[in-house]
């Protein structure tokens, strides 16, 4: 049964992962605008050589 | 598309229908030569994707007026960027008119029309564009321009609060929610087991989950839940009891006694039940807290102002921020501009509308020589003028100096929490220290667990929940319906209020166009009679009666008489006409209902009358109508010559107040709050912001949310003013459901209290308490928030 030990110390530092990811996402402004995004994927590109910087 | 007929048209821009002359271009159909350069920008560039996601995406531009040129000024320019090095600039513009994907798609190909422009991002619901450029390509002012050729005009202003907002919020709730949730979920797995049952050679397993379980506790009490210590402790050094004294005093207990549970091997600790209070806490503060992006409740005179005038030296004109004007300036002021100080008339003819500062509707035309107060729209011509007072001391700005604006704001707003939570804190006290005396003789550990236990049951986590979870139901419920609350304490403050106060102009009366007809056939030399005499007086009635006739030859007058507040007599001609009232004409006032007529008769013949419908805004009479139980009262900067038409609403003379100055409005407000009324004022324009400030509610009726409008409470669309009683009505239901929720949360207590007080609380039981109860509380307050909409119709 001691194998929980090491399971447990492995889904601790799973979520800590997914505690950084969220930190590192809210630090880097992902959060700040929620809903342009949702209307920026549907706009297609059209058809110029174009490159956007 | 609607198909285009000869006399009326839609604009293939901006989406206006319109009649006469047409402008093409690519057998594109345009209303003005604006919207057809927009267009032309747009086709150089291949940016037409533009008008195929929305039919008529664009903003109507019959105006034409590029004036960018303050952005070339180095001080100006530094106000508004974000960034700056030698080769790239990065501004943020606050632009009004997005409003659909296609502005997305426009605004984020900005490099297509000029490659100088790197990068641009949208924010949607802050309607603001990020930009950043080759400084040494493009220039500020021409980066503007660019936004105002292809139709999105920024609004630039140094003061406004809503760029501000944006940046200031740097509280990291949502990290300390993300905190508190994480570890709330990991403690709540290891905290299962026990519940279940152990068996004796898993015991160790116990001891590893509780020294896991302490782990977890400690960021959430230290860093999710810290604010609560020191909240409790800045309100007891200033001798309050809120409600986070004994969240904090449930906090503090919860942790000690799991430490100490798990320490000494006596039980299993409360570790779930602190994480969980922690965050269900956090949540609630979150809902509680809404922001609108696009809407600004504490702009003030600076926010109305421009951004710079153009000064006058050595007969040049050159841009000057406004805050360096100083007297004796020579300023120039063009057509549609705000005049920003006080100053002389020196050259032009000024037309000044004023309708803003003192809500006069009708512009006022001024003499060479002659003061000119702040706050004035130029109509009409350039004028020149000499500044005889700095902006801040001007007669308009001057409110901003009083004391109402200075003075915190601290108790104003009362919420129910507050008053509440005092007694409950002492109540709670009373029993756990009761408890502790009650069994400290006999059985001193039992007392200590006693004590603790009633602390822990009765940390009031339903009640601190209920008030948010309403609240942001019922905000969002407003929002729905165009009435836009600052926070959430304005609306029970809304709840409470008993009394109305309503500006006239553009409160209750829409601005714009109005509604004269004429009701009389009058062949052109009576159309000219009738002109002549109007032309001749300063009514505001024949005023509109002279501009709905337009020009018409002026004839020759004599005996001319005019009656205050009933009519004109005059001779044109040889012939006698009489236009005024129907007493003042002689006829009796029988077919004209509703609106006030202004009756023609000419050589003793009744000829007709021209109607006058007076745009109040809709459901203006249910608002005021005796039943509601409010009294009302019209506080008005305007001549009283509508107090006739406004008499049926407002039954009584002595509730309808002509000609208050700024600081008069204010105090009025102050006096009758002194007599113990819960004032609501509702206005619209800066002469309304010193009794806005000064009232119980202050609210801005606007027509469009993101134009002006002065500091307040609250912000409601024009559409929405109708719906005023039922917002009324609706506030109160809120109160209702906040004092049910919390004795909902009151029964929770005392079932729980029940078993503390005997120090036998498992924790277990409270493990399935504290989430039952919340769950409970979220539950009933947004479903009777939402059946309380529904039955007042704003759902």
């Amino acid at each position: 049964m001691s194998i929980i030990y090491f399971l447990i110390g492995c889904s601790i530092l799973l979520a800590l992962v997914f505690l950084g990811a969220f930190f590192w996402a809210q630090r880097n402004g992902q959060h700040d605008d929620l809903y342009t995004p949702s209307v920026r994927i549907l706009l297609d590109e059209d058809q110029t050589d174009q490159t956007k910087k | 598309m609607t198909p285009a007929t000869l006399t009326k048209a839609t604009c293939y821009h901006c989406g206006d229908e319109y009649t006469g002359t047409t402008y093409e271009f690519e057998e594109k159909h345009f209303c003005c030569v604006g919207c057809r350069g927009v267009y032309q920008v747009l086709s150089q560039s291949g940016l037409c994707n533009y008008y195929n996601f929305n039919e008529h995406p664009g903003a109507n531009r019959a105006r034409l007026d590029k004036r960018f040129e303050y952005l070339d000024e180095p001080s100006i320019i530094s106000e508004l960027v974000d960034y700056t090095d030698v080769d790239i600039t990065i501004a943020t513009f606050y632009l009004p008119h997005i409003h659909c994907s296609s502005c997305i798609w426009l605004l984020e190909q900005l490099n297509r029309i000029n490659p100088a422009i790197y990068y641009s991002r949208i924010d949607f619901l802050k309607k603001q564009v990020n930009i950043r450029f080759a400084n040494h390509e493009i220039n500020l002012r021409q980066v503007v321009e660019l936004l105002y050729d292809i139709g999105y005009e920024p609004l630039i202003s140094l003061h406004d609060v809503v760029k501000k907002q944006t940046t200031g919020q740097k509280d990291n709730l949502v990290k300390r929610i993300a905190v508190a949730g994480f570890c709330f979920g990991n403690v709540m797995l290891f905290s299962f087991p026990e519940y279940l049952g152990l068996s004796a050679n898993e015991s160790n397993f116990k001891d590893v989950f509780g020294w896991l379980n302490i782990l977890f506790s400690i960021p959430v009490v230290f860093y999710s839940g810290a604010e609560y210590f020191t909240s409790a402790f800045a309100n007891l050094r200033n001798k309050i009891l809120n409600i986070d004294f004994p969240l904090a005093l449930g906090i503090a207990v919860l942790f000690i006694r799991t430490v100490a549970e798990i320490v000494t091997r006596t039980g299993a600790g409360f570790a779930d039940t602190l994480c969980g209070l922690v965050f269900f806490l956090l949540v609630g503060k979150f809902v509680q807290r809404k922001t609108y992006y696009h809407i600004s409740f504490e702009r003030d005179y600076r926010s109305f102002f421009p951004v710079a005038v153009q000064v006058i030296e050595n007969d040049a004109e050159k841009p000057v921020p406004l805050s360096n004007i100083q007297i004796g300036q020579r300023i120039r002021i063009r057509h549609n501009e705000i005049i920003p100080a006080d100053s002389i008339l020196l050259k032009g003819n000024a037309r000044i509308d004023f309708s803003f500062v003192t809500g006069e509707s009708i512009p006022v035309d001024k003499v060479l020589g002659e003061v000119v107060y702040a706050g004035g729209r130029q109509t009409g011509e350039a004028i020149e003028l000499e500044v005889v007072k700095p902006v801040s001391q001007s007669y308009l700005t001057q409110l901003w100096n009083n004391e109402a604006f200075t003075r915190v704001q601290n108790n104003r707003m009362r919420t129910f929490n507050d008053t509440v939570s005092k007694h409950f804190t002492i109540v709670l006290l009373i029993i756990s220290f009761a408890s502790l005396l009650y069994w400290l003789p006999g059985d001193w550990q039992r007392g200590i667990s006693a004590f603790t236990a009633v602390l822990i049951v009765a940390c009031p986590c339903a009640l601190a929940l209920s008030t948010p979870f309403t609240m942001s139901a019922a905000l969002s419920v407003f929002d729905r319906n165009r009435f836009y609350l600052k926070n959430t304490a304005v609306v029970e403050q809304l709840a409470r209020i008993n009394t109305l106060v309503f500006d006239k102009t553009g409160t209750i009366t829409v601005g714009g166009s109005n509604g004269i007809a004429i009701h009389a056939g009058l062949n052109d030399f009576q159309k000219s009679i009738v002109y002549t005499v109007c032309s001749n007086s300063g009514h505001p009635l024949s005023r509109q009666i002279c501009d709905y006739l337009g020009k018409q030859p002026r004839l020759e007058l004599s005996d001319y008489f005019e009656s205050a507040g009933k009519g004109i007599s005059a001779e044109v001609h040889g012939h006698i006409i009489c236009i005024g009232s129907s007493a003042f004409v002689k006829i009796s006032d029988e077919h004209v209902k509703g609106t006030s007529a202004v009756h023609i008769s000419i050589d003793g013949t009744y000829l007709g009358y021209f109607s006058f419908k007076h745009n109040y805004r809709d459901g203006l009479h249910n608002i005021i109508s005796p039943g509601n139980g409010y009294e009302v009262y019209l506080l008005s900067g305007d001549d009283d010559h509508e107090r006739a038409e406004l008499r049926p609403y407002f039954k009584d003379d002595a509730r309808m107040l002509f000609k208050k100055t700024p600081q008069q409005k204010m105090d009025i407000v102050n006096l009758l709050q002194s007599n113990g009324n819960k004032v609501m004022m509702l206005g619209d324009g800066l002469n309304d912001s010193g009794a806005l400030r000064q009232s119980d509610l202050g609210v801005a009726v606007t027509d469009n949310v993101n134009n002006f409008s002065p500091g307040s409470d609250a912000i409601l669309d024009g559409r929405s003013f109708s719906k005023l009683p039922a917002f009324l009505r609706f506030s109160k239901d809120t109160v209702n459901i906040i004092h049910l929720s919390f004795l909902i949360s009151l029964t929770y207590n005392i079932i729980g209290l029940s078993y503390a007080v005997t120090g036998l609380l498992s924790p277990l039981t409270a493990a399935i308490l504290m989430p039952l109860s919340t769950a409970t509380i979220i539950s009933f307050t947004s479903i009777a928030t939402h059946i309380a909409a529904k039955k007042r119709r704003l759902l």
